[in-house]
């Protein structure tokens, strides 16, 4: 148990990383999935086939081996040298890129056409009705669904240990290892990985609070 | 297949699993449910592989032993098992207060009511959630891998290390899963066909 | 077990909900063979009174009978007790995921342990009772309201209850499903099959029931036979509430 105490730091300092990896992810992933459910729901139908098989692709495969497949096969392959950390951002970020996608074009669709409609009625281009609009809205509704995103990935973050990145698993690992005592220590970052899951969700919660518009019932 | 048998056997287990942990969760006493609902945050709340790691690696400490292959399947179901068992509760309680009061009014006893009246409609309406869940847990057996199960990805792996041609083994590989979940996802949207009731959907 | 035997009794029932005295001191009794009607505006306790009397909610204070035996208590029998007691529901409450003569059947499979073809052709002969024996095979979602009630009503009586209680069995049908409903009740009634209805329907009242009990501010105000109580109460309340409905009556005649 004193073995453990002094590792203590180490794993904790893993938490950046951590929450690293999973503000990288999220954010393309954001960016991502936006702008590919606005492709799914208003794109032609090239846009939808080719977007369907991204989503499919990204959604079928484990995690596990998207990871080795772009960290050991397609970015040297391209001539893109990236590091572990780097790399799992970007895989992280295009996985969840597809899973947001879906998240925003439910919400979205939720809201059906008659917002848009309105837009335009008043003059408004197709780009700026939905900017302005339709977007605002479904963020609000996309919420909780992020909220689920945002607990996923924390845990996936922690299959990034596969590629050495030092996030909590694999400073725990090695803490493990070191100390011939695995049982302490990953209970401990299970723990961790509860308490880092609860504070975001309770984040988001309160967001979701504080900007509901009164009478909007969105999809929770 | 190795995988393929982690999934046929954890399956079963995990969903009977979580229809305990639902009906625990809604029906149970005060302590019952609150024991119930532990697991399924801890579960829930681990990352998988950290609980694959914990039953495989630090069990033995406390002197109990299981082998790569049941350590992958006991991790399996606890944290499907945790997962469907939120789509189970959730399911319980949408199904109508009539029922239970119509059950009870016939003189039905609770558990006759839970088994016959209740679960078979929170059940047909857990089927998608459940469904999900799932594939989900057809993708994260490649995890088995690092407790020393040679499924799939494991194999992968060993093959990259032999001859290495990433991108060719590791794509396969992906597909390999990619093909499994598909059939697994149609085969649950026929499933989910047979089994409507009529009318029974749009009542929600 | 002749004409004239108590089947249910009723002492000083008590219920409050959320602040409010529901029930405050009921107390009656029925006969084997009676036909007894509560009326009363809404939210004078009287389905609340109901779930009561077979324990779907539990009294505060007071007792039941049922054919001699307590039941208030009795956390046991209190299955048993419930088989004796029909009890038909105002949103039907069917059970969704069975068809019309499973939902008949299943009772009895179950709670009195029926073998399963015996079951079956019970359950064929009560849906007859009601008129729905060709619809033996379809789901509630594919009947009409007063289909369904009607089958809610077979499900019932397959039972072999001692007793039946209605809850407001017409108040959630459209217009023109009331009468199918209210004939077979009619026919039941005209059988002698005890029963204890919840209802707004007078004429069904005037034309089957031996005694009216008009229910107001958790208390039984007003009993007796359907033409004193209707015609001529001397509570100011009942007088008002019935004068009410006439004019309803007349002015959807006229």
């Amino acid at each position: 148990m004193a073995a453990f105490a002094e590792f203590l730091p180490y794993i904790l300092s893993g938490v950046v990383w951590t929450l690293g990896l999973v503000a990288g992810g999220i954010g393309i992933g954001f960016v991502i999935g936006l702008l590919m459910s606005i492709g799914q729901i208003y794109g032609g139908e090239d846009i939808k086939a080719i977007l369907h098989a991204y989503v499919w692709f990204f959604r079928s495969i484990p995690l596990i081996v998207l990871l080795f497949l772009f960290y050991f096969g397609v970015f040297p392959a391209t001539g893109f040298k990236l590091d572990p950390l780097a790399c799992s951002i970007v895989v992280l970020g295009l996985r969840s890129g597809a899973y947001q996608s879906q998240i925003f074009r439910g919400a979205i669709l939720s809201l059906g056409d008659t917002q848009l409609l309105a837009a335009r009625a008043l003059g408004m281009s197709k780009l700026r009705g939905i900017f302005h609009i339709v977007l605002p809205q479904a963020l609000r509704i996309s919420l909780p669904g992020w909220s689920n995103e945002y607990a996923t990935m924390i845990k996936d973050s922690a299959i990034t240990f596969t590629l050495g990145v030092l996030e909590i698993l694999t400073r725990t690992r090695y803490v493990a290892m070191a100390t011939h005592q695995p049982l302490i220590p990953y209970f401990f970052a299970g723990g961790l990985f509860i308490v880092l899951t609860y504070a975001g969700s309770k984040i988001v919660n309160t967001v979701y609070e504080r900007t509901k518009i009164p009478g909007l019932v969105g999809r929770l | 297949m190795i995988t393929i048998e982690l999934i046929v056997v954890s399956v079963p287990i995990g969903v009977a699993l979580a229809i305990t942990l639902g009906v625990a969760r809604v029906y149970g006493n005060r302590s019952v449910s609150l024991v119930a609902t532990s697991i399924v945050g801890i579960f829930r709340g681990f990352p998988a592989i950290v609980t694959l790691f914990i039953i495989f690696f630090a069990l033995p400490d406390v002197g109990v032993f299981f082998s790569p292959y049941w350590s992958a399947v006991l991790g399996f179901v606890l944290v499907t098992g945790a997962y469907q068992s939120e789509y189970v509760r959730g399911s319980i309680q949408s199904v109508q207060a009539g029922q239970s009061l119509a059950a009870e009014a016939l003189g039905m006893s609770k558990p006759q009511e839970i088994v016959h009246i209740i679960l078979p409609q929170a059940l047909r309406a857990a089927l998608p959630g459940i469904s999900n869940e799932i594939i989900y847990l057809i993708l994260y057996s490649s995890l088995a891998s690092y407790i020393g199960v040679q499924e799939i990805f494991g194999v992968a792996r060993t093959f990259n290390s032999l001859e290495f041609k990433p991108i060719e083994i590791f794509l396969t590989a992906g597909l390999m899963y990619a093909a499994i979940a598909t059939v697994c996802f149609v085969g649950f949207r026929l499933l989910e066909r047979r089994l409507r009731i009529p009318g029974l959907e749009a009542a929600r | 077990m002749a004409d004239g035997e108590v089947v249910l009794k009723v002492e000083d029932l008590e219920k409050t909900y959320a602040g409010n005295k529901v029930l405050n001191g009921v107390s009656f009794e029925i006969d084997r063979g009676q036909i007894k009607v509560i009326c009363g505006p809404s939210g004078s306790g009287k389905s609340t009174l109901l779930r009561c009397l077979n324990l779907l909610t539990h009294p505060d204070k007071g007792r039941v009978w049922l054919e001699g035996k307590e039941i208030t208590h009795e956390v046991g029998d209190v299955n048993k007790a419930r088989q004796k007691i029909g009890f038909v529901f105002q949103e039907f409450n069917l059970f969704n995921h069975l068809t019309a003569l499973k939902n008949v059947s299943i009772a009895l499979e179950i709670v009195k342990k029926m073998k399963k073809d015996e079951a079956r052709d019970l359950a064929l002969k009560e849906l007859g009772r009601v008129n729905l024996a060709d619809d033996a095979h379809k789901y509630p979602a594919e009947l009409s309201g007063g289909q369904k009630q009607r089958v809610a009503i077979a499900r019932a009586l397959a039972m072999n209850p001692v007793i039946m209680f209605y809850d407001e069995p017409t108040s959630a049908l459209d217009p023109h499903l009331i009468g199918e409903v209210l004939d077979v009740m009619k026919k039941l009634a005209q059988e002698k099959l005890t029963s204890l209805v919840v209802t707004h329907e007078i004429g069904f009242a005037r034309s089957v029931a031996d005694e009216i009990m008009f229910m107001g501010d958790g208390k039984i105000l007003e009993r007796g036979p359907p033409n004193q109580v209707i015609e001529n109460s001397k509570h100011e309340v009942v007088q008002k509430f019935f004068k009410r409905i006439n004019e309803l009556y007349r002015r959807n005649e006229a």
